[in-house]
């Protein structure tokens, strides 16, 4: 069970927004209003997407208040958590992709199926031409592609051509790049790494206890962030972490935690 | 130096495929942006900066007590996640309180657009401002221009006698019977399509364009001198204003000749 202490948490999170969204268009609910893109909660507390806002300022419009406060919750409340915990708790794309994840390691493929060599650093690019195209063509040019949306919109309003899109990002993960969506070409990820860089809740490693069996590398979508593994104590500070805590459930030598990186005994690890 | 050599090249491939792919990926965006036949919800603002504002959350769909507006999806060949309804299946009943204008957050449905000031000088919703679309006919298909009897259009428009009025004329095939008519009018249709979806003929023969689709625009040098209002455009006009055009040096002898 120690194996899915927040696997399953984190299925069930995501599972469960995406549930009280469709049932508040479904049945009425008036808990969460909305999608991912933007939402209401309870009726009151406006939440929206600040990657979508940013595009549609960039596209020209003029930013409702509604919108700009809801962007600025979203935006502080992963800032102070730090990591990319939207990622790998509130995305529904991540369980397409830890799927593809799964059945390449569940066949041992990776070595057969040799990964395109694509740089992590694309989903930066992204970002800017998000924001560029947004600009040229006056609409929220990500927002129009994205297979994130096509998801969470497909389950609660229905699918449409919409489900080709999130088929593709599985394919691409299975087939083209191991952890390829996510860990390389996402906007969305890319911006919350900048967002989370120095938030409080990351990965902390305890060289003393590591035996350098290296499953954390292993598990890990995001393999660069764990740089420090064999080397030396300390905590993840990378913002492309996405704070799934896989590293936590494989490790056995009880080195690997959650921790506050602002705690007194990290300050001493990061400097 | 090599090392600022490779930096420069790494740079250019980097470039090179950003173009590459904000190339395909705006080619993407603009077919789809191109789809000008969506009808939005009431108190839409223009479709431009509709575009750039709509946040595709889905409120004002789920606000619709009448399931009439849906989100646009991949393959619907409409800008994907915005709002839109098909008059034809399921139009907009025009609710009095128009709850998917208050529900949107990005003030892409703008309640100024649907309001107006009461007598106490406070704005009250009013949803007949609303400006959706234009229901247009076509003549040849429909049955009351050919002289038979039908008024399911009139009789569905929530603003009767306004938006649709019936025209009698003499049916001057028979010589004795009445022709009636539907006759719709620009200023008051705000383009719910309940005409369109009461329309008897199998495929409707009065349907709601977009507006801008549906129009002409005339241009500004005609100006209805029996139409008071229009006559006003003639206010500030003081002195006599002779058009200049390309051909005003040549005498109409020579010009029709060309």
């Amino acid at each position: 069970m120690r194996k899915y202490k927040y696997q399953i948490p984190r299925r069930l999170l995501q599972i469960g927004i995406l549930f009280i969204f469709f049932a508040g268009n479904s049945y009425g609910w008036n808990v969460l209003r909305g999608n991912l893109s933007s939402a209401r909660v309870l009726d009151a507390v406006p939440l929206s997407d600040p990657f979508a806002v940013l595009q549609s300022f960039s596209a020209g419009a003029s930013i409702a208040a509604d919108v700009l406060i809801g962007a600025l919750i979203i935006l502080i409340f992963y800032a102070v958590l730090g990591g990319r915990v939207f990622c790998g708790w509130v995305c529904p794309v991540n369980m397409i992709t830890d799927l593809a994840d799964k059945i390449r390691t569940f066949f041992n493929l990776d070595d057969t199926w040799k990964s395109w060599d694509i740089k992590r650093g694309v989903r930066y690019w992204v970002i800017a031409l998000s924001v560029v195209l947004s600009a040229i063509l006056g609409v929220t040019a990500f927002e129009w592609i994205s297979p994130i949306g096509a998801l969470h919109r497909g389950i609660i309003y229905g699918f449409g051509f919409g489900w080709a899109f999130v088929l593709i990002v599985f394919l691409f993960d299975l087939f083209a790049v191991k952890n390829g969506f996510c860990g390389h070409v996402c906007p969305l990820g890319g911006f919350y790494s900048l967002i989370g860089r120095f938030g409080f809740l990351r990965i902390g490693y305890d060289r003393d206890k590591c035996t350098e069996c290296m499953k954390c590398i292993a598990i890990c979508p995001e393999k660069q962030v764990l740089h420090m593994v064999g080397k030396q104590s300390g905590a993840v500070l990378s913002g492309e972490c996405i704070n799934c805590g896989r590293c936590v459930e494989e490790c056995d030598d009880d080195s690997i935690h959650f921790s506050n990186i602002y705690s007194k005994k990290y300050k001493r690890h990061a400097s | 130096m090599p090392e600022r050599r490779e930096f420069l090249l790494k740079g250019i491939k980097s470039l090179g495929l950003a173009a590459t792919g904000g190339l395909a990926w705006s080619a993407f965006i603009k077919e789809g942006k191109s789809a000008p036949l969506i009808l939005r919800p009431p108190g839409a603002v223009p479709e431009k900066k509709f575009l750039a504002s709509c946040t595709k959350c889905g409120m004002c769909v789920e606000a619709c007590p009448y399931d009439a507006l849906e989100l646009a999806k991949q393959g619907d060949n409409k800008p994907v996640g915005t709002p839109y309804y098909t008059p034809r299946t399921n139009p907009c009943y025009m609710c009095k309180d128009i709850p998917c204008v208050p529900a949107c957050p990005s003030g892409s449905l703008d309640k100024a657009l649907v309001s107006e000031k009461d007598e106490n000088g406070e704005l009250q919703l009013n949803v007949n401002l609303s400006k959706m679309g234009l229901a247009v006919i076509d003549r040849e298909t429909c049955i009351a221009y050919s002289g038979i009897q039908c008024d399911a259009c009139y009789r569905a428009c929530p603003l009767i006698d306004k938006a649709i009025t019936i025209d009698y004329t003499r049916n001057e095939r028979t010589g004795k019977h009445a022709m009636r008519a539907p006759v719709v009018h620009s200023g008051a249709c705000t383009g719910c399509g309940l005409c369109e979806k009461a329309c008897i003929t199998k495929k409707a023969s009065i349907f709601v364009l977009p507006t801008e689709i549906a129009m002409g625009e005339s241009s500004e040098r005609y100006i209805k001198g029996w139409d008071e209002r229009d006559e006003e455009r003639m206010k500030d006009v003081t002195e006599e204003v002779t058009t200049q055009t390309p051909r005003s040096g040549k005498s109409p002898l020579d010009y029709l000749n060309e």
